[in-house]
């Protein structure tokens, strides 16, 4: 192995690589619950051409690969199960062309939401792209392999929705462009009129290949943003209040939270509305539309809307939201981790059930998060909790609770959204026998030697 | 010391929130930025030390080089959303404190080399000659006078230090400030020494440094360094009774231009300011410089991307001025910190601190800047221009 840490050395140089205890240790976990495993590399390229270098000899060593990018999802992804190399792509960062006219950007690999919004807002204000509420550290690239979603996803989709070009560098060492790239140096489509290869990779975890460039694409960027609270204690009436405002086509993003803190929202299902305009009267507009909408639980004692002072807005309003991330710190533990389905809306009442029901059976501390996504088609619902990482028992408890919640979420027509390695299997298990057998083929001829985040969509049996 | 941050540091939950300043345009974690593995970032610190005290991993020499190349320019509590963030720095130097007591002779040898001279020969310098033989005639401190000037090692011996301390001396002398200075009788204020986590000499040396203001009256302190002024004002008390009150120059100059009792003419040039760490996050002095600054006619101050709160430190702090455990990559943070003043189109970079100042010139001299941006202090900028 002596040898492959000097081959490394020579693509990325000596500063790069590491194959110390020390990188060892912390690329083998995420901040989740995943067993950790460690990897034998951690390797930092800063080109697509070292990229390629790097798997060229992994695929000849037959050493396993895996790209990590932020390592946020907290399902063990990017845990290198089986060893091998870890690819760190956050040398990877930099913003490569904004096309204002097609409005698409296109950027590296382990270019970062955060860095990407910074850019957007100095260069282009009149320009946004979908952030989503996890820390600014998420790159572009892995929040699209997982079908990430953010701020526009009620308008436009999961982030891979959004997605309108890629270059991979296959398992193989080939660097392939995929859709409307391959054949113009336009990055307007990922797709049509082509076929659509992009799903050889979006939601494959890394084990199709690795992305190194990637355009998204980028939308309005309005010059107001407000949010609106909307309180109702009847659970079951979420789903169709979420369509309604839904059809009025006015709304950025509607996130629907139930959870027992702050106190002075318990026990009630909090429907946090944005809104964005150009002006004061598109904004006033829109906000009255919107209570004209939810009207009638108003008038039928079933809800209403909140004041919420300016003192309270701008955590809502915050993209990323650092509260999202404060969830972990709320019983002073540092953890959480949630298992997040993507369901159908009018399932959405008895998943919030089955939160509370888990949260007391195994006396944990909760939170629910459902976001609607792409006008309403389906919602991510996420059963969050906290766990206390010196504390392996609550650990050991929130473990047994998203098990159980995976299995509850697949009963009823959900599919576990970035799942870990055992829901993977529990999605496998359930999938049409031929479906399978065209990942497995496709698996087959992209990656021969299984080299390629092995452990994650196994399929191989 | 352990004990007090043992049971906390598993709250982090490596967000990384602390590798970004508040825009998050780029990483304005120093060590992250020059070393890139999230090792080196503050969550994988904490996650490394936390590891440590589990028995997950064993004290490494590599262990050491991540855990004192932080820089404790304190970007990491400015930006973690955690209710812990204002104990990172705390939970890094308790670390480092333990290491002194459990790894001896473990830790980098660049740390422990700073560490023995400064308990040898007072300073971390390697010197051994007289601390004022830059003074050139400035008086002893006396009973009496407003204020002990305290110019510190940097201040003593380095080239660099040592015009800044003339530059300032020169100034109060002219606004007619009464002060003097210790000469060969001051001592290292002990700031990294601190940061460093060597709490025994940390301890002996503020004892010794507050002993001698008391034994010659002093009841203000004027230092060059904002490392000093950070120690005395923060940590001194910490392990003495400090009755003497505490300032950076830069709150008397401003104070000097307010009162007219320095007037400077014009003076045209584009300037750009680097906020050090311990004037900046430590304490909150921002505006002071500023307003310096832009009371000299004919200065046009330029902000860089970064500044403020979100300053880029220069990676000198904890004494990486000496240690330069951040040293040999263009990804280094003083080459960083100079290409992004020179993008601002300025002519001199303004500096308020003896370490920034010679962080960054050596920076300038490898990025080939010598001649396109000038480094200089505050108070040179206001005597130049006299």
């Amino acid at each position: 192995m002596t040898n492959i840490y000097e081959r490394l050395v020579g693509i990325v140089g000596e500063g790069y690589v590491s194959n110390q205890k020390e990188e060892r240790y912390f690329y083998s976990r995420d901040p989740g619950l995943t067993t950790p495993h460690e990897p034998d590399y951690v390797v930092m390229p800063k080109t697509t051409e070292e990229v390629q270098e790097i798997v060229k000899l992994a695929n000849k060593e037959k050493i396993p690969i895996v790209p990590k990018g932020g390592g946020l999802a907290l399902t063990g992804l990017v845990v290198p199960q089986r060893g091998g190399i870890v690819i760190d792509t956050k040398r990877m960062g930099k913003i490569l062309e904004v096309n204002e006219k097609a409005r698409y950007v296109i950027v590296e690999a382990g270019t970062t939401h955060g860095v990407l919004k910074s850019y957007l807002e100095k260069r282009y204000p009149h320009l946004r792209h979908s952030i989503p509420d996890s820390p600014p550290i998420a790159t572009i690239v892995g929040n699209a392999v997982i079908h990430g979603q953010g701020r526009l996803a009620q308008q436009y989709g999961f982030n891979s929705d959004l997605v309108s070009g890629l270059e991979v560098v296959l398992p193989t060492g080939e660097i392939c462009r995929i859709g409307s790239c391959s054949v113009s140096p336009y990055w307007f489509s990922k797709g049509a009129p082509l076929p659509d290869l992009t799903g050889l990779f979006l939601g494959w975890f890394g084990t199709t290949g690795i992305i190194t460039k990637l355009a998204l694409r980028l939308y309005p960027c309005k010059k107001m943003r407000d949010v609106m609270l909307f309180l109702i204690d009847r659970g079951e009436l979420v789903p169709d209040i979420v369509l309604k405002l839904s059809d009025t086509e006015m709304v950025e993003d509607i996130v629907v939270n139930f959870q027992p803190l702050p106190l002075m929202l318990r026990e009630n299902y909090n429907m946090l509305i944005y809104i964005t305009a150009d002006s004061d009267e598109e904004l006033e507009f829109k906000r009255k539309m919107l209570w004209d909408t939810l009207w009638e639980y108003f008038d039928n004692r079933d809800g209403g809307f909140m004041s919420l002072p300016p003192i309270m807005k701008p955590p809502y309003l915050a993209m990323p939201s650092k509260d999202t991330t404060r969830f972990a710190d709320v019983k002073k533990g540092g953890g959480f981790e949630y298992s997040g389905p993507i369901i159908p809306i009018e399932k959405y009442p008895v998943f919030v059930t089955k939160t509370v029901e888990l949260a007391s059976k195994y006396n944990l501390s909760y939170s629910t998060v459902g976001r609607v996504i792409a006008g309403g088609h389906c919602m991510m619902f996420a059963f969050a909790f906290t766990f206390n990482r010196a504390d392996p028992d609550e650990m050991d408890r929130v473990r047994k609770a998203l098990h159980e919640a995976a299995e509850f979420s697949i009963e009823q027509g959900g599919i576990m959204w970035k799942p870990n390695v055992d829901e993977q299997k529990m999605i496998v298990e359930r999938m049409d026998p031929n479906t399978l057998k065209i990942m497995k083929k496709i698996k087959q001829l992209l990656d021969p030697n299984g080299i390629m985040n092995p452990g994650n969509w196994d399929i191989s049996a | 010391m352990m004990k007090q941050y043992a049971e906390q540091i598993h709250r982090c939950f490596r967000c990384g929130y602390c590798k970004f300043p508040t825009d998050y345009s780029d990483f304005n974690c120093p060590s992250y930025a020059r070393f890139r593995f999230d090792t080196y970032s503050t969550s994988g610190r904490l996650w490394l030390i936390y590891a440590w005290l589990q028995g997950e991993i064993e004290w490494s020499e590599h262990l050491a080089e991540i855990l004192y190349s932080c820089t404790t320019c304190k970007n990491c509590v400015e930006q973690c959303p955690m209710k812990f963030a204002n104990d990172i720095v705390d939970w890094i130097v308790a670390a480092r404190s333990d290491t002194m007591e459990k790894e001896k002779g473990r830790i980098p040898p660049a740390v422990s080399s700073f560490l023995e001279d400064v308990y040898r020969l007072g300073n971390p310098l390697k010197e051994r000659g007289r601390r004022d033989a830059w003074a050139n005639g400035i008086k002893r401190y006396e009973t009496g006078d407003e204020y002990l000037f305290y110019v510190g090692c940097l201040g003593s011996y380095d080239e660099s230090g040592q015009r800044m301390a003339r530059s300032v001396a020169t100034l109060l002398s002219k606004a007619g400030i009464s002060f003097g200075i210790l000469g060969n009788e001051e001592n290292c204020c002990g700031n990294e020494v601190y940061l460093l986590g060597e709490n025994e000499l940390f301890r002996v040396l503020a004892e010794k440094n507050v002993r001698k203001f008391k034994e010659l009256g002093v009841k203000k302190v004027v230092t060059l360094s904002p490392h000093a002024y950070n120690t005395m004002r923060n940590n001194y008390p910490l392990v003495s009774n400090t009755y003497f009150e505490v300032y950076h120059y830069i709150q008397l100059l401003r104070g000097l231009l307010q009162a007219n009792k320095i007037k400077p003419p014009r003076h045209n040039a584009k300037v750009t300011y680097h906020d050090p760490c311990f004037l900046g996050r430590y304490n909150q002095i921002y505006d002071e410089p500023r307003e310096i600054l832009q009371s000299i006619p004919g200065i046009e101050l330029v902000e860089m991307e970064r500044s403020r709160e979100n300053s880029f430190c220069c990676g000198g702090g904890s004494g990486n001025f000496v240690t330069d455990l951040l040293a040999g990559s263009e990804e280094s943070p003083s080459r960083i910190r100079v290409r992004e003043a020179y993008e601002t189109g300025a002519a001199i970079l303004a500096v308020a601190c003896p370490s920034c100042m010679i962080m960054l010139q050596d920076a300038i001299k490898v990025e080939d800047l010598e001649d396109k941006l000038t480094i200089k202090d505050i108070s040179q900028v206001v005597s130049e221009s006299l």
